[in-house]
């Protein structure tokens, strides 16, 4: 009786662990499967998302799409898929890439290549995003949403935007007593990354060669961008404080009036324009970023969607990919409902949404001429590599000149060397 | 007369010899059914642990010696990586312990990071310890509102690790709560100290009542009797507490020291969500984890480290200070 009983326990055990092990069969469908599908995203801090499943569900009542959202961190968000990719999961049927992991997730194998019967038109596209979420020629996930920094300033204090570096810091001047001049984000994350890159540029700098890979940072040129941010912390153009900030505190110390410049996502215009403790709502102006010589370049945010190669209602995803491109859902919901950039090029153009965010064609400038984050499958070490050294030199620990040595060999170790 | 009774005691020294012999065998036979009955009891424990610890660990420790898919390199005409899994013994092991990789990769990071899980353990042990015992000194005395001082003293132990970290995160910004409270200027986590500081107060913050709490439960076995007949001999307060409750309460509190110590060593949520590992706050875990990213046998490789390393200092706690709580302490209290 007992052992029975004990046996049946043991066996139950063991297939468990046979299951949770990822030993499951589950085969490459062959593509075009329909039927209900998954869409995986990241927290919904937009809105969007409903109103788009509603939309899709009414009218594919037997290809219902469900939202799956994942933690509001990008790391975790990242971590989520690997691990669902690993255990070859036909649940998650569409899942949401930033552009920097699309190398990464493609050369793993896990996304369906855009091409073929599979193949989107990315005429009416911004270029940008495009080239984000292409890897070796092909095009392995649909952007749907897309990202560029601007400057905002306060244009009651300074009523043209500098457009170089010099002029922003003798524009210092300008600010009232209890405010920091320029703000961006400096913790030590992605965002530094970003904020790194977009100084590199600036000043005609560059991370990798063309080929995407050939590390090209410890040139005189990164040089001159990077110490634009760490002169910043030792001059003091740049808040002490500064080194702790993520998106949100940068953007909470310029919507309470004690900043005169913020680097940051067009998301925050919402915020400054429509939050009830804004102090800068009539107050400030958004301008593309400046640079050492003229205006600098933003670097590339946004995310796509990507088919999973182990989902089995491929061709019902491919369908939903298509739908989140069309004109209606990029200008009606990304933009209006969330704030967020669109990828294709007419809503920038369109007059309605310019009287309602009349940063646009700022925005349009900004990520079309952005520059991507190296795109590169292994860009996990490459921007930790940045992030650090980086890290260090803005905290007057690590000369600007080692932390470009650094992150040259960083990159070279990253790709197996 | 000698001989015969010497026979006969020899007899029955034989008798009784082979009455024991039969008793001990019964009481084999029947200790044999009992530890079947035992191990039949175990077994689902047993497979269960096997099941959520021995094979994970055994899993981890297979990976460690293969090649990750990561590694293998990038097909150039493809683009997809190669296929991993080849036996590459010990090459994870060595870039952990040997590498030399510039600043700002994962494996530069490995010996400031056992530096860190180590000055973590040591600092916050030593206050926890010294906190916990005056917590639970205070928590043991009899006085009106006790209950409500008990309490109050838990309440850090209850709340879930990560949303200590964030409140604490909330507490040390520029311009928040400790540097309001105590007039300074400190950007708690911009530089290495001070973020370091930051996680080791959280930790202590939190798991002081976990010491208190163990040390409190050796206060309730001393009897009474000890301080009274102390007292009538003249022992002050001071020497009361070294001579009989320090003593007594050891055994308890080693145990604390021990599960803290072994607790300290794979921290991970708190720096994680409180420094995000920046400012040399990142641990063996934390180190595990974005390894994780990049390569999962290294990664696998590193948490087998990180497991010996733990496994041997526990070893060695144990060997020195032969912690063994609840015998230990049975025998000092009786006598």
């Amino acid at each position: 009786m007992h052992y029975r009983r004990v046996l049946v326990v043991a066996v139950a055990a063991v297939t468990t662990v046979g299951l949770a092990a990822g030993c499951s069969s589950s085969k490459k469908s062959g593509g075009g499967g329909r039927g209900p599908i998954t869409f995986v995203t990241g927290k919904d801090t937009s809105g969007v998302w409903p109103a788009i499943a509603n939309q899709w569900n009414a009218a594919h009542p037997n290809e219902k799409v469900t939202v799956k959202q994942q933690s509001d961190q990008a790391d975790q968000q990242h971590d989520d898929i690997v691990q669902h990719m690993q255990a070859k999961d036909p649940g998650y049927d569409i899942v949401t890439v930033d552009v920097i992991w699309t190398a990464e997730f493609a050369a793993k194998g896990w996304l369906v290549p855009l091409k073929g019967q599979y193949a989107i038109d990315t005429s009416p596209m911004l270029g940008g995003p495009v080239k984000a979420a292409t890897y070796n020629g092909t095009m392995y996930a649909a952007p749907f949403a897309s990202d560029g920094g601007l400057l905002y300033y306060r244009k009651d204090l300074v009523p043209t935007a500098p457009t170089t570096w010099s002029e922003l810091i003798s524009d210092c001047a300008k600010k009232t007593s209890g405010m920091g001049c320029y703000g961006g984000q400096f913790s030590q994350y992605e965002g530094l990354t970003c904020n790194a890159v977009e100084s590199i540029y600036g000043a005609g700098g560059t991370v990798v060669k063309s080929d995407g890979k050939t590390p090209d940072v410890n040139t005189p040129q990164a040089a001159d961008g990077l110490n634009f941010l760490v002169n910043g912390f030792k001059q003091g153009y740049i808040p002490k404080e500064a080194i702790t900030w993520t998106e949100e505190p940068s953007r909470e110390a310029f919507q309470s009036g004690k900043l005169l410049f913020l680097r940051n996502w067009p998301y925050v215009y919402a915020h400054l324009t429509g939050d009830a403790n804004s102090q800068v709502k009539d107050k400030f102006g958004v301008a593309p970023l400046p640079g050492s010589s003229g205006l600098g370049t933003s670097t590339l945010g946004g995310h796509s969607a990507a088919i999973s190669v182990y989902s089995k209602h491929q061709g019902t995803a491919f369908d939903f990919l298509k739908f989140i491109e069309t004109p209606d859902i990029q200008l009606n919901q990304f933009l209006k409902v969330g704030t967020l950039a669109p990828v294709l090029k007419a809503p920038y153009t369109d007059p309605t949404a310019i009287a309602k965010f009349p940063y646009l064609p700022t925005l349009q400038k900004s990520i079309d001429t952005a520059i991507p984050r190296p795109v590169s499958p292994f860009y996990p070490a490459i921007t930790q590599s940045i992030q650090t050294n980086v890290y260090q030199a803005l905290q007057g620990s690590l000369p600007v000149q080692s932390a470009l040595q650094n992150i040259q060999a960083g990159i070279t170790k990253a790709a197996g060397g | 007369m000698t001989a015969a009774t010497g026979e006969k005691a020899g007899q029955e020294g034989q008798v009784g010899a082979g009455r024991e012999r039969e008793r001990r065998r019964r009481r084999a036979r029947a200790s044999q059914g009992d530890s079947r009955l035992a191990w039949r009891l175990i077994a689902p424990t047993i497979i269960l642990l096997i099941v959520v610890i021995g094979y994970p660990v055994v899993y981890a420790v297979v990976k460690s010696l293969q090649l990750d898919k990561a590694d293998a390199g990038i097909n150039p005409s493809t683009g997809f990586f190669q296929q991993g899994g080849k036996f590459v013994g010990l090459k994870y092991y060595r870039y952990w312990f040997n590498c030399n990789c510039p600043n700002g990769t994962n494996g530069h990071e490995f010996w400031p990071a056992v530096q860190t899980t180590v000055i973590f353990t040591v600092i916050t042990v030593i206050f926890e310890v010294v906190l916990g015992t005056m917590m639970a000194l205070v928590m043991h005395r009899a006085f009106k509102g006790r209950a409500i001082v008990r309490a109050a003293i838990l309440v850090p132990w209850a709340i879930p690790t990560a949303v200590t970290a964030r409140l604490w995160e909330y507490m040390f910004q520029p311009h928040g709560v400790v540097n309001s409270v105590f007039g300074t200027n400190i950007i708690w986590t911009g530089s290495v100290w001070p973020a370091r500081w930051a996680v080791m107060i959280g930790d202590i913050w939190k798991t002081t009542p976990f010491i208190a709490l163990l040390v409190l439960a050796g206060l309730q076995v001393i009897p009474d009797e000890l301080y009274e007949s102390a007292r009538v001999d003249g022992a002050n307060a001071w020497q009361r507490f070294v001579r009989i409750t320090l003593p007594l309460v050891k055994p308890a509190l080693l145990v604390a020291v021990l599960f803290r110590v072994l607790d300290v060593l794979r921290i991970f949520d708190l720096p994680y969500i409180l420094t995000h590992g920046a400012n040399q706050t990142t641990t063996l875990s934390i180190l595990a984890v974005n390894e994780l990213r990049s390569s999962q046998n290294a990664a696998a490789a590193l948490s087998t480290i990180t497991f010996l390393f733990i496994f041997l200092v526990a070893f060695v706690l144990v060997k020195i200070f032969s912690v063994n709580v609840v015998q230990t302490q049975a025998r000092t209290v009786k006598a």
